[in-house]
């Protein structure tokens, strides 16, 4: 039993190996096509987030214009990662919509000053009621939604330059 | 030819360490001894060859040769030298490059160095070095080339990312990385004394000033990566929970942990076991914590290049070392006879208590860190592990840690009486105890954590000098006020940090040209904003005047625009006063002319990288102390 008990570390170490070597060869493609995909986006509405930008309902995604939905949280490192990516497609018109989760109002205008405000409305999921029906995988997370609501495109992770090209392509197939 | 000769040193580096590897396996044996005189002097000119190759770089950045790819990438001729100097190690090739020399350097210098340790132990301790060495020359060499020549030569290079351009640039990486590194010696020494069985209180001895060097200089360059982040970032925060940090304070969380049963094993022969394995687990910790960084694996600020397959040498580099060890570890621990008992209330039991603890917080740093990797490997589902789970983890576990802290100098080797104990901490106690209410009364709605932090910090303060009440000070050893000093500086950061979390006061507003705004005590009156202009790049600058009693300041926060690469940064303008510090970002213009202005009032805050610092100057006392005592031993020794 004592002698079990050494190889305790070596087997804690290999169980770290494993998960790592899966991390490292997961496959590097972002992009997950999953049955969300030409899904309508679930019925949510959400109080605004942030002071001067509206909330954000699953009504407003249905207005006939399409929108980019970015899942964010200002306690989420990647999200500061992606904040220039997204201020970069907002500047070339690309209309942003916020949904920020389980954070605080004090906590989102700290990050909004620090990063940018790309958003045209943020909705505030404080105990993440909308993760539950649009089942985002986690933060950041960020959907293309054409004007009638349903869901093009889904981005997991944070948005690099190298994603940019296959975002704007998606928002200009929804228009 | 200057990049030909830095690759060259790298390769004779890499074959001494080869060569020192095999005459160390060779020489440790019973039966070696012929070769073990040899294995020295190859330690010694293996790490002179990595310092010559690191110096060869260095001078290619400093004369910015693009026709190296690595300066192309990363440097550009506008840039100021000092930024040219330190950009070698501002990259993932020079970084790693740097990683080796340290390995290398600290191999030398144990080779030059250390006297106590047996022949066979320090033969094997060097052979373990070497090979820890070769791996990661292979990686250099074939993974990661730092000396790389481009053709064509580009007419410019890339630039060095603005965030890292700054003095703390200069100074924080080696330092870390000395600590970080400079850990892998304690690694070979337990290494060493598991191959020759030789692990006892001569070992712990030997081992000690080195860990003790090692945990010096990773103090240091944490709290001075900490600071940096807080006034480059512009963020406001000391510290992010980040994965390249955490990956500092995990081996920092096992070094701390080692230094203090490293004591217990030299002064009372027990823990043996344990202190072999944290010394194994403290390096392997640095070594997982490049590995996270260098893999590009965890999104950080700290990541320079995305390569998977960089990813896996390193992966494979674990899992011959950590593997090897760990399972030496498991073979061999066996035979390492069982150390002196003791009882729960006495010296040993506090330091064991500390242990638990420390690797309690690292288990949940540990945890915190991976987590969101093991969740993408299991389930598919990609998520981020945040300050609110490490804070509300870490934080109580810190707190019984300095509750530990503030008790364990006051106990007696072996066995004590929990009567006396209460004797001796009740002044601390009490202290705590008008803290508790002084901040009841004051500052009511004080957070939890916080508020624990401000009354332990003042009870441990008071604690942590206790050991020299009634002591002949003169007397007293060096190493006592070693321990005593990094102790009050635990509680000076402590305290800090509480002031900082529960007292920080922060306005945002928009502001036009001769408004007043008010940032805790002071007023501070927006003069409007100029243009200004540095070397490679241009700036808003905005003039601001605080007030606050009869004195006043100028404060002139930048928003940068950096020419190479096209990066905007936000430079704060931090004013230290003798109780916080004021700390001002500039933000963006809105359409009327109103600039956006951050001001945050931070009392107290500069105690954390104070008590930083003070944990540092406690290392050294403490190392000079026992330095000095083996000198003087040795001078004895030698008269006698």
């Amino acid at each position: 039993m004592k002698r079990l008990i050494l190889w305790v570390p070596l087997g804690l170490f290999v169980a770290f190996l494993a998960v790592v070597a899966a991390g490292l060869y997961a496959p590097a493609e972002r992009e997950i096509h999953s049955a969300l995909i030409g899904q309508p986006v679930p019925e949510f509405s959400l109080a605004a987030g942030a002071a001067g930008k509206p909330g954000l309902s699953s009504a407003d995604l249905r207005q006939g214009r399409p929108h980019l939905v970015n899942v964010f949280a200002s306690w989420c490192l990647p999200c500061r990662v992606e904040a220039p990516q997204l201020a970069a497609l907002s500047a070339r018109g690309v209309p942003i919509v916020g949904i920020a989760v389980r954070d605080r109002p004090e906590d989102l205008a700290r990050f909004l000053a620090s990063y940018g405000n790309p958003f045209q409305a943020i909705g505030s999921d404080s105990d993440r009621r909308s993760r539950a029906r649009s089942a985002p995988a986690g933060v950041p997370e960020t959907f293309v939604v054409d004007g009638q609501g349903i869901i093009r495109h889904q981005h997991i992770g944070a948005i690099t330059d190298g994603d940019m090209a296959a975002i704007l392509a998606a928002y200009e197939a929804a228009r | 030819m200057i990049a030909e000769a830095g690759l060259g040193a790298l390769w004779l580096a890499a074959a001494l360490s080869l060569l020192q590897l095999v005459l160390g396996a060779a020489g440790a044996r019973a039966g070696g001894e012929a070769l073990r005189p040899l294995v020295r002097p190859i330690a010694i000119a293996q790490g002179l060859l990595a310092g010559l190759a690191f110096l060869f770089l260095i001078w290619l950045f400093l004369r910015t040769d693009l026709s190296v790819e690595l300066v192309a990438r990363n440097s550009h001729s506008m840039k100021p030298w000092l930024y040219k100097f330190a950009g070698a190690w501002g990259n993932h090739e020079g970084s790693m490059l740097l990683w080796v020399t340290v390995l290398a350097v600290a191999g030398g210098a144990v080779a030059l160095f250390e006297r106590r340790l047996p022949s066979a132990t320090l033969t094997a301790t060097l052979a373990a070095q070497a090979l820890i060495g070769l791996g990661f020359y292979a990686f250099l060499l074939f993974a990661s080339n730092p000396f790389n020549r481009l053709s064509p030569v580009p007419p410019e290079g890339n630039g060095l990312n603005p965030l890292l351009q700054d003095p703390g640039l200069a100074f924080h990486p080696p330092t870390l990385y000395f600590g970080y590194v400079g850990i892998s010696i304690a690694f070979s020494f337990a290494v060493g004394a598991l191959v020759t069985r030789d692990v006892g209180p001569a070992f712990a001895r030997a081992m000690r000033p080195w860990v003790l060097g090692a945990w010096i200089f990773l103090t240091l360059g944490i709290t001075a990566g900490s600071y940096w982040a807080y006034y480059e970032l512009g963020w406001g925060g000391w510290w992010f929970w980040d994965p390249v940090e955490n990956a500092s304070l995990m081996p920092w969380l096992a070094a701390t942990a080692l230094l203090h049963s490293v004591t217990v094993l030299a002064t009372r022969d027990g823990l043996r076991a344990w202190t072999v394995m944290l010394a194994v687990v403290a390096f392997s910790m640095s070594m997982i914590g490049t590995f996270l960084v260098r893999s590009g694996i965890l999104t950080s600020v700290h990541a320079f290049a995305v390569d998977p397959r960089r990813g896996a040498f390193i992966l494979v580099l674990l899992l011959l070392y950590i593997g090897g060890a760990l399972a030496l570890y498991a073979l061999r621990v066996g035979t390492v006879k069982e150390g002196s008992r003791f009882d729960f209330v006495s010296r040993e039991g506090a330091l064991v208590a500390n242990n638990l603890l420390l690797s309690a917080a690292l288990g949940v740093v540990f945890v915190g860190t991976i987590y969101p990797l093991a969740v993408e490997a299991a389930t598919g589902e990609k998520l981020s592990v945040g300050p609110p789970y490490f804070n509300s983890a870490v934080g109580p576990i810190a707190l019984l840690l300095v509750v530990i802290m503030a008790a364990g100098p006051l106990l007696r080797w072996r066995r004590d009486a929990a009567r006396a104990l209460v004797g001796r901490i009740a002044l601390p106690v009490l202290i705590s105890a008008a803290a508790a209410l002084a901040v009841v009364l004051l500052a009511p709605g004080t957070r939890i954590l916080p508020f624990l932090g401000l009354v332990l910090a003042l009870g441990v303060a008071a604690a942590s000098v206790a050991p020299l009440w009634k002591r002949n000070l003169r007397r007293t050893p060096l190493f006592t006020y070693g321990m005593v000093v990094a102790h009050l500086g635990i509680a000076v950061a402590l305290a800090g940090m509480a002031c900082e979390s529960a007292f920080t006061t922060e306005t945002l507003v928009a502001a036009s040209p001769g408004q007043i705004v008010s940032a805790g005590p002071f007023a501070v009156r927006f003069e409007g904003v100029e243009p200004v202009a540095g070397p490679n790049w241009t700036a808003v600058e905005a003039r601001l005047h605080a007030t606050r009693g009869g004195s006043s300041y100028e404060m002139r926060p930048q928003a940068r625009m950096f020419s190479a690469p096209p990066t905007p940064t936000s430079e704060a303008a931090i004013e230290t006063v003798i109780d916080g510090q004021l700390y001002v970002a500039l933000g963006e213009a809105d359409q009327q002319g109103r600039w956006q202005l951050r001001l945050w009032w931070k009392p107290m805050v500069t105690l954390i990288w104070l008590g930083g610092a003070m944990i540092a100057l406690g290392g050294f006392l403490s190392l000079l102390g026992r330095l000095l005592r083996e000198r003087r031993g040795a001078v004895r020794e030698a008269l006698a």
